[in-house]
């Protein structure tokens, strides 16, 4: 009898859990369905459109912040240090007038040692201010703003001469202008040189991707088929994921055939989408290594890590360099689709956001993986395209909109943040007791 | 011989932790940019009014710190909560239609209430997360300011002093000429040192950072100010020795809200504009910078840390932006000096903070 129910309330305990855990995300949910209902403006085209190249920009720069996480670190707000790496390896191709694909080569080339530079220092700062890394990255990211902003406003300039004449330059000769322009790529520039290598429609790269994860589903069931430990939850959730597949690729095959307006929607970056890809196999390799085991323990804990023979500080170190790089990939990534260099604010959100959107995918300060990145990623530029309509169509502001997702962003970071805190806490005070 | 020189390297290794490192440093540089200041024509007397004004302006914020510190939650990085709470106040003063020293004592009288009671969720919230305070500080102060930014934007006030032309909600910067409030503190008792281009002393505003700081000496000398201060050394101590942490965490809280909220109404009459949005969002960070320059750090802090430091770091500022502008022409290099000192002091405050551990 007692059995029973202490089995019943582990039960009950165990569900309101999963909601509790995954409570961020299901109110990103309700909100992009919420939108859709509200607002009539918002067609399906214009909005697969808009997700599909913020999520192209965006999730290099999302995957970027898994590492950090597994080792310990806590969400590295600091990959703002990596996107001013970038942006500083863009300039000086632009300032050199070096483009297209071979000139984007040289630029993911030069921001590796700049990036691998900052994120030096920045490992160094985080394991001299252990306990406290978030806080300790989001204030290196103001810091390194200063010295970013010292090195384009008045270095670029004052200490290396420049001549005033350079379209980047501003007239007076001293510092970067505040839009630099990236010249289309067809003209020698860095615009789309990434995109425009091959770009096939939405549906065909929809279709695709549907078909790889049904094939993926497949093989897995096909595997463990007798293996009994392969719960029939987990089997429940292998066939709904191949149910959506099909019905998925049954509505693109269908768009394809019959040339339907979802066909209108902007093509894919395939070279784009498959460095996206790359990056997430890069992520799950390095985790079996001999490296990502020690990430890993370093992120259990310390103690135990040192003790088991792990340099704890150099493992640390690693991550932040590793994170740092990819960062100053992604927002290379990022501008080239954007077409300009906002000198002095393009990086300056890209911390905040990322982290907003690793968070909305289920991720917490010590657990995330590519499903939360990808999921949250998609989650929360629904979020961002949304959000505005809604404030336009049910307040008749579309500025209350924008300063609706400020907050969205903000609090979403501080309540997954003080959720898993204080549930942290809560376990503790048990075990203490 | 040697004993002389061993002694003599001694004393000034004391001197220099007795004052601090940071406070030293960006002492010095203030100094060397104050002597370059005059040796450019720059006029001294100006530079120090202003330094004054300035400090005066920001000083109660800086004082915010304090409670939060001796309480052991970290420098409060929440500050633009006590922030939000005493501009709602002084808008709704200025709604209810108060002008001059009425409005004044209107919005601090709001005020004080209004960031108790949010103060105190705050400080229950800073309990819930303990170990982590800071990061949900800074995260917090973010929500909140961002919330605000909704309801000014949505809030149904009729005085056209503080509306849009168009529209509902409020403007970006309310001028508080309007109410005859803007410099109401600093013009009390106002005089000057030294003839007509003086030194300007703006005496009601010195006075009421004065009092604030007085009353906040005061209370960390009554009982329960010890125990709080007691709290924030050693939890574990004070708890065995029967203080209640949780409680005195909340009231710090409750004070340092409190106390964000008048110094923002200080600042705000002093700068002539109350501004909204999201002008409070970094409002934290120099307040914190200021009193780890005074010589506090993130878990000790005294009222004297509070004026040098916002003297040093005020003085620091308005002196730069003057000097940078003659030596070099054109750039805003004032405003880059700030980020990099105000961060960098922060960060090395960070690296200075214990625990965590392997």
């Amino acid at each position: 009898m007692n059995n029973v129910s202490t089995g019943e309330r582990l039960k009950v305990k165990k569900e309101s859990s999963w909601i509790a855990d995954n409570i961020v995300t299901l109110i990103f949910v309700a909100f992009t369905i919420f939108g859709f209902m509200v607002s009539d403006g918002v067609t399906m085209n214009f909005f697969l459109t808009e997700l599909s190249s913020r999520f192209f920009r965006n999730a290099f720069l999302v995957l970027s912040l898994i590492i950090p996480v597994v080792a310990g670190l806590g969400l590295n707000f600091g990959i703002v240090v990596g996107a001013m790496s970038g942006q500083i390896a863009i300039a000086i191709i632009r300032y050199f007038n070096l483009g297209g694909i071979s000139g984007l080569m040289l630029t993911f080339l030069l921001a590796f040692p700049i990036s691998a530079l900052f994120g030096y220092f920045t490992g160094v700062l985080y394991n001299k201010t252990r306990g406290q890394e978030m806080i300790a990255s989001l204030i290196v990211g103001y810091f390194a703003n200063g010295i970013y902003q010292f090195l384009f406003l008045f270095a670029v300039g004052v200490i290396i001469k420049v001549p005033a004449t350079h379209p980047m330059i501003k007239p007076d000769g001293v510092g970067i202008r505040m839009t630099v322009d990236l010249v289309p790529v067809e003209d020698g520039g860095l615009k789309y040189a990434l995109d425009s290598i091959m770009e096939i429609p939405f549906m065909w790269a929809v279709l695709i991707v549907a078909a790889a994860v049904l094939l993926l589903q497949l093989i897995r069931l096909a595997k463990n088929a007798k293996n009994p430990v392969f719960s029939t939850n987990k089997k429940r959730m292998t066939y709904i994921n191949i149910a959506s597949c099909l019905i998925i690729a049954g509505i693109c095959a269908q768009a394809i055939l019959t040339n339907s307006s979802l066909m209108m929607v902007r093509k894919v970056p395939v070279v784009n989408a498959l460095l996206i890809i790359a990056l997430c196999v890069f992520n799950e390799l390095i985790l079996r290594t001999k490296l990502g085991q020690d990430f890993r323990s370093v992120g259990q804990s310390q103690h135990i890590a040192e003790v088991s023979g792990i340099n704890v500080d150099r493992t640390r170190i690693i991550a932040t360099i590793m994170s740092t790089v990819l960062a100053a990939w992604g927002q290379i990534m990022y501008l080239q689709n954007m077409g300009t260099l906002n000198t002095y604010n393009a990086h300056t959100q890209i911390g905040m956001f990322s982290v907003a959107s690793l968070l909305v995918g289920g991720a917490s300060t010590q657990k995330a993986n590519l499903k939360h990145a990808i999921i949250g990623t998609v989650l929360f530029n629904s979020m961002f395209i949304m959000s505005p309509e809604i404030g336009q169509s049910l307040f008749g502001n579309a500025l209350l909109g924008e300063y609706f997702r400020t907050f969205m962003v903000y609090g979403v970071i501080g309540l997954a943040l003080g959720l898993h805190v204080w549930r942290t806490n809560k376990k503790g005070k048990i075990t203490l007791d | 011989m040697v004993e002389m020189k061993e002694k003599g390297k001694f004393s000034f290794k004391e001197t220099v932790n007795k004052i601090g490192l940071p406070t030293l440093i960006i002492g010095v540089f203030w100094l060397i940019l104050i002597i370059t200041g005059g040796f450019l024509g720059i006029s001294m007397s100006t530079l120090l009014s202003d330094t004054l004004k300035r400090a005066g302006m920001n000083g109660i914020l800086v004082l915010a710190m304090v409670p939060s510190i001796q309480s052991g939650t970290g420098p409060n990085f929440a500050l633009p909560v006590g922030v939000v709470c005493g501009l709602f106040s002084l808008v709704c003063s200025i709604e209810l239609g108060f002008t001059g020293v009425t409005w004044l004592l209107m919005s601090m009288a709001f005020a004080i209430p209004l960031a108790a009671v949010v103060g105190f969720l705050y400080g229950k919230l800073l309990n819930a997360v303990k170990g982590s305070e800071m990061t949900i500080a800074t995260y917090t102060g973010f929500s909140i300011v961002a919330a605000m930014c909704l309801a000014w934007l949505m809030i149904p006030f009729k005085n056209p002093k503080m509306g849009w032309f168009i529209g509902t909600g409020l403007r970006e910067t309310i001028q508080l000429d309007a109410v005859g409030g803007a410099q109401i503190l600093n013009n009390f008792w106002k005089f000057t040192i030294g003839g007509e281009k003086g030194i300007i002393i703006p005496t009601g505003m010195l006075l009421v950072f004065g009092v604030c700081c007085f009353i906040v000496w005061l209370y960390f000398r009554s009982k329960s100010g010890i125990a709080i201060s007691a709290g924030g050394i050693n939890p574990r101590f004070a708890q065995a020795s029967g203080i209640e942490i949780d409680n005195n965490r909340i009231k710090a809280n409750i004070l340092s809200t409190v106390l964000g909220a008048i110094g923002i109404i200080v600042y705000s009459q002093g700068y002539g504009y109350a501004q909204l949005y999201s002008a409070p969002l970094m409002m934290a960070f120099p307040a914190v910078a200021a009193i780890l320059i005074g010589g506090a750090t993130a878990s000790r802090a005294k009222v004297s840390h509070v004026i040098i430091g916002v003297i040093i770091f005020q003085g620091l500022l308005t002196t730069a932006l003057p000097v940078a502008n003659q030596l070099f022409e054109g750039t805003d290099l004032s405003e880059i000096l700030r980020m990099i000192i105000q961060n960098g002091i922060i960060l090395y405050a960070l690296t200075q903070v214990k625990g965590g551990g392997k």
